[in-house]
């Protein structure tokens, strides 16, 4: 019989292996769903995962891995701070939405005035979105102890019945000719969030996410706070003791990862997307959760799991096209990513040891 | 707007059919919640087994096998979180977020062939005699199979949890793993079929949204359902009757918003739809503020990971 032993400290080796096992597997496992859908499984998996960077068009594509790669790991490295203290933020989605209709709206409202300060104040608008969506679970949290888990989830849908009323009201384009949806910002100048230098898909949005990347890894090492949402992570209790204010703990986490969610939608609006539309939102704010566990909760770890996501979403819209695989096959893609990454885990909180029988006395 | 087009009597016997796919779910997730173990993944079973009974009740031409279908499915996709929490040791919110991801996609694929297919028809059963009660007849005794079902179901799980030494059992495991191990009950066993129970019942209940409430496939076609009935669950402070209350509360506010949807309210439609979460919400912070009560009642192991040190 095999014997589970824990281990005092994770395995550093494991934590770097499991993922790279978990996406090998996912592969083997997603070939054979391939294969049952009636597709050529290595075809398939060379259309998903090598022809967007080194195939045939991989000039265009490649600067779509980073156009998708931004509000994943904008978003995943906010949601991670939060899952290392063990405060579980599952609506980015909904704060994601938010944040896209706040910074449209106060670009929409300065139209057509063109000024150097109308895509500052969208950014702030988008951050502060986020942020207060966010704040409703963080405040119920703090204030009368309901579960956030619940709150955020919820709120999505919330967000999104909010995003319909103001695609076909508030914010419906009055020359669009009754059609929903609101002006395209992307052909608003002072608004627009266009790509840095053509052909990369660099935007601003790509730079936040950068940034946040590098601010992350600096607070969870360097800075005090950083230390505390590791520590209420791993002893809830010696974090009480050591004086940890767990409600302080909850604000803040839920508010950074709910103002980056925010300015996430909000690049995406003024960007790729280019108008607040009734399918504005494509689950960015979900498959970040994966993106966050795939990446370890670390930043830097984010950043590679990041883009490899969005390698399957370039390369699942291909296979789409080119071999007829439906989309939510990737979908059940990604899910299973996250399986076999949770199951390999126990690989790093335990050694597994054969277990001799010992005779019975 | 026209008000007095909503007829009180309809609009009491569709809140039974809108009550019960979420009825069905929170009290499977009640059982799993009260062996200990918090399934986040209610969304991704009933979605699961939405589609499992559609497709079945389509091939097959029956609705009952489509149920049955449906029950399976839930059940099947459970076993997943089932072992990688109970087996794998691993996180159950995360790993009940994964089983919603995935079912989400997995039902997409499923259901590629069945969009737009109507499935046959589950009939009404009146119960003899007792439909013919003038007003509670109609109410009441007049629905098909399954929300009886659904509430002779809340009153096994009642009997069973109160009752029986299955049920101390499983309270037992829900509220000290350790000392149930202790005692020599087999901890991951109970646990393992309590989760599989679970995703049985919220595959029934997705299958009474494709079969019954809709009836039709649509991509998502459960919109939060599960979530909600994660919420009743705490809401009813893991008492099986209460979760009729909450299932109800909830079913009401459906049906009556989407009466004031069709009666032309001037509120828009998006802002009418919002408040089954909205109210949803409401009530979780109503249960969780008066703290005392609804925490003191939560199974003391929820959400903890249990793994014999022996």
């Amino acid at each position: 019989m095999l014997r589970l032993e824990k281990r005092p400290v994770p395995s550093r080796a494991w934590t770097v292996a499991t993922p790279v096992l978990a996406v090998l597997l996912t592969m083997v496992a997603g070939g054979v769903m391939f294969q049952l859908l009636g597709k050529d499984p290595f075809v398939a998996i060379r259309t998903i995962f090598w022809d967007p960077v080194f195939g045939e068009f991989a000039w265009y594509f490649r600067g779509q891995l980073l156009v998708k790669a931004g509000p994943l790991i904008l978003i995943a490295v906010g949601l991670s701070m939060g899952f290392r203290a063990g405060i579980w933020n599952i609506g980015a989605e909904g704060q994601y939405i938010i944040g896209a209709i706040c910074g449209a709206a106060v670009g929409l409202a300065f139209y057509p005035l063109e000024a150097w300060f109308i895509f500052p104040l969208m950014v702030i608008a988008g951050g502060l979105g986020g942020w207060a969506w966010a704040m409703i679970p963080a405040l119920l949290k703090t204030r009368f102890r309901t579960n956030e888990i619940l709150v955020s989830l919820l709120l999505v849908y919330v967000a999104e019945q909010l995003l319909a009323a103001m695609a076909l009201g508030r914010l419906r384009n009055p020359e669009g000719g009754g059609f929903p949806g609101s002006r395209n910002l992307s052909q608003y100048p002072s608004a627009a969030n266009l790509e840095l230098i053509p052909g990369t898909g660099m935007h601003w949005g790509v730079v936040a996410a950068f940034v946040a990347v590098i601010f992350g890894y600096i607070l969870l090492q360097r800075h005090v706070l950083g230390y505390q949402i590791r520590l209420a992570g791993q002893a809830p209790r010696a974090a009480r003791f050591g004086g940890v204010n767990p409600n302080r703990l909850v604000v803040f986490c839920l508010g950074l990862s709910g103002a980056l969610a925010g300015l996430a939608g909000m690049f995406e609006v003024a960007g790729p997307a280019g108008q607040i539309s009734i399918d504005f939102n494509s689950g960015y704010g979900f498959t970040a959760i994966i993106v966050a566990f795939l990446g370890r909760l670390d930043p830097l770890g984010i950043l590679l799991a990041g883009l490899l996501m969005a390698l399957t979403y370039i390369g699942g819209e291909n296979a789409q096209s080119n071999l007829g695989l439906p989309s939510a096959a990737i979908q059940a893609f990604q899910g299973m990513l996250l399986f076999f990454l949770l199951a390999l885990d126990l690989l790093s909180n335990f050694r597994v040891r054969l277990a001799t029988r010992k005779v019975k006395t | 707007m026209d008000l007095s087009a909503i007829d009180p009597l309809v609009l009491l016997a569709s809140l039974m059919v809108a009550a019960t796919p979420i009825l069905l779910a929170a009290t499977g997730e009640l059982v799993v919640e009260k062996s200990g173990v918090l399934n986040l993944g209610v969304e991704g079973m009933m979605i699961t087994g939405a589609i499992c009974g559609l497709a079945v009740a389509v091939e097959t031409g029956s609705p009952a096998l489509g149920f049955l279908g449906a029950a399976l499915g839930g059940a099947v996709i459970s076993l997943i979180f089932a072992v990688l929490t109970q087996v794998f040791l691993a996180n159950q919110v995360a790993t009940g977020l994964a089983l919603t991801l995935f079912g989400l996609g997995f039902s997409a694929l499923l259901g590629q062939g069945y969009i737009g297919v109507k499935p046959p028809p589950t009939g009404q059963v009146p119960i003899p005699g007792l439909s013919e009660i003038p007003v509670l007849g109609r109410v009441v005794f007049s629905h098909d199979l399954i929300v009886y079902l659904s509430l002779i179901l809340v009153a096994l799980v009642w009997a069973v949890l109160k009752y029986t030494r299955a049920g101390l059992i499983l309270r037992a495991v829900g509220e000290n793993h350790g000392a149930a191990h202790a005692l020599g009950y087999k901890v991951v066993r109970i646990r393992v079929l309590a989760i599989m129970f679970g995703g049985a019942l919220a595959g029934l209940g997705g299958a009474y949204l494709s079969l019954v409430r809709v009836p039709q496939w649509t991509e998502g076609m459960t919109a939060g359902a599960g979530w909600i009935a994660l919420a009743i669950v705490v809401f009813a402070s893991w008492k099986p009757w209460r979760i009729i209350l909450g299932a109800y509360l909830f079913g009401g506010i459906t049906v009556l918003q989407l009466n004031l949807q069709a009666a032309g309210v001037k509120v828009p439609v998006e802002y009418l739809s919002m408040s089954p979460y909205l109210i949803t919400i409401l009530v979780l912070v109503i249960m969780s503020s008066g703290r005392s009560r609804a925490a003191l009642n939560a199974p003391a192991a929820l959400g903890q990971t249990f793994h014999a040190s022996s």
